[in-house]
């Protein structure tokens, strides 16, 4: 069993679940909150968006329990200024301290632009925001981060959606080794296995939304991604032995056919 | 009078932020409210009074990841 004072702090919260989900892409909102039972997920995040006045759509947030902490994301945001107009109203709309900054002006492939995205984690860190940024994979970002007072930082495994998995997986690895803030692979994780090795390599914690919310069943898909993210901790943990080239006997040689 | 509402210039007779919301059928409960760059609470809706050139913006939690 997984230590029980092995647990993720972000913020002056404490999380047992390295899973972190997302509301988006759900074929309907009713499977959020089988999905979040299933899987243990303890943070997810949200989007604010103009009502669409010519429809009446039903609160987001009626399906998320009370104890599950939202993670509001500055999505839309193209600059760092609309990211803290957003942030603040977030908070401001009593959802918390903690935001998800992603800023965003690549409509191809979704990446990130960190300059951005600093500016605007320095500005809401002031302001005692939990800031988690959505960044392109880069360990010097990664310290800037750190000095502006983010929280963690949010890498990208691929693409948003992509459910390519860790196409940046060295660019992680790297980050994962160096930096003082906790590691949150998120973005294009499409398979539990996806999750799994990204927590073997040390990641903190991994978002998942896409691959859950799009698959048949979300609940039994968040139930799998959990048990992958915890695998994947475990074995980091339990510190396992690197690849050898050549092989190593686990059974004796030494048999008594011969002579 | 003429104000900005989620972006756009319209015209409306509504006299309070509550009016106008009122006005447009939307679910209390889900409404997120920005009067002139500053969130609004429920409880302050009716008594914000809507003035010519006022910037408004009526906001939701939606699903994203």
């Amino acid at each position: 069993m997984t230590d029980k004072n092995d647990v993720l702090c972000l913020g002056n919260k404490v999380f047992e679940s390295r899973l972190l989900t997302g509301t988006g892409k759900f074929a309907s909102k009713e499977l959020i909150t089988p999905m979040l039972q299933a899987s243990g997920s303890q943070m997810i995040t949200v989007a604010l968006r103009r009502v669409d006045l010519g429809a009446n759509e039903e609160n987001i947030l009626n399906h998320i329990p009370d104890t599950v902490t939202l993670l509001p994301n500055t999505s839309g945001a193209r600059t760092a200024q609309e990211a803290v107009r957003i942030a603040r109203i977030a908070r401001e709309a009593g959802c918390g301290n903690f935001i998800k900054i992603e800023v965003i002006t690549d409509m191809k492939y979704l990446f990130p632009d960190n300059y951005e995205t600093l500016k605007a984690s320095e500005i809401l860190a002031k302001e005692d925001f939990v800031v988690l940024p959505y960044m392109m994979p880069d360990i010097n970002f990664t310290k800037q981060l750190h000095d502006a007072g983010a929280a963690a930082v949010m890498p990208l495994g691929s693409p948003i959606g992509s459910n390519r998995g860790l196409d940046m997986k060295q660019m992680i690895r790297i980050i994962i080794e160096q930096s003082k803030l906790p590691v949150v692979v998120d973005a294009g994780i499409g398979r539990p296995s996806h999750a799994a090795e990204a927590m073997e390599m040390g990641a903190d914690a991994v978002l998942v939304n896409t691959a859950i919310a799009t698959s048949d069943d979300p609940a039994l898909a968040g139930q799998a991604f959990a048990m992958a993210v915890k695998a994947g901790r475990m074995a980091y943990l339990a510190n396992l032995a690197d690849p050898q080239k050549e092989a190593s006997a686990s059974s004796p040689l030494t048999g008594f056919l011969r002579r | 009078m003429k104000i900005s509402l989620n972006g756009k210039a319209v015209q409306t007779q509504s006299e309070t932020l509550l009016a106008l919301i009122a006005q447009k059928g939307l679910d209390h409960n889900s409404l997120v409210v920005e009067y002139n760059f500053e969130v609004i609470k429920q409880d302050l809706w009716a008594d914000t009074r809507i003035k010519e050139g006022d910037n408004i913006e009526l906001l939701s939690f939606v699903g994203g990841g």
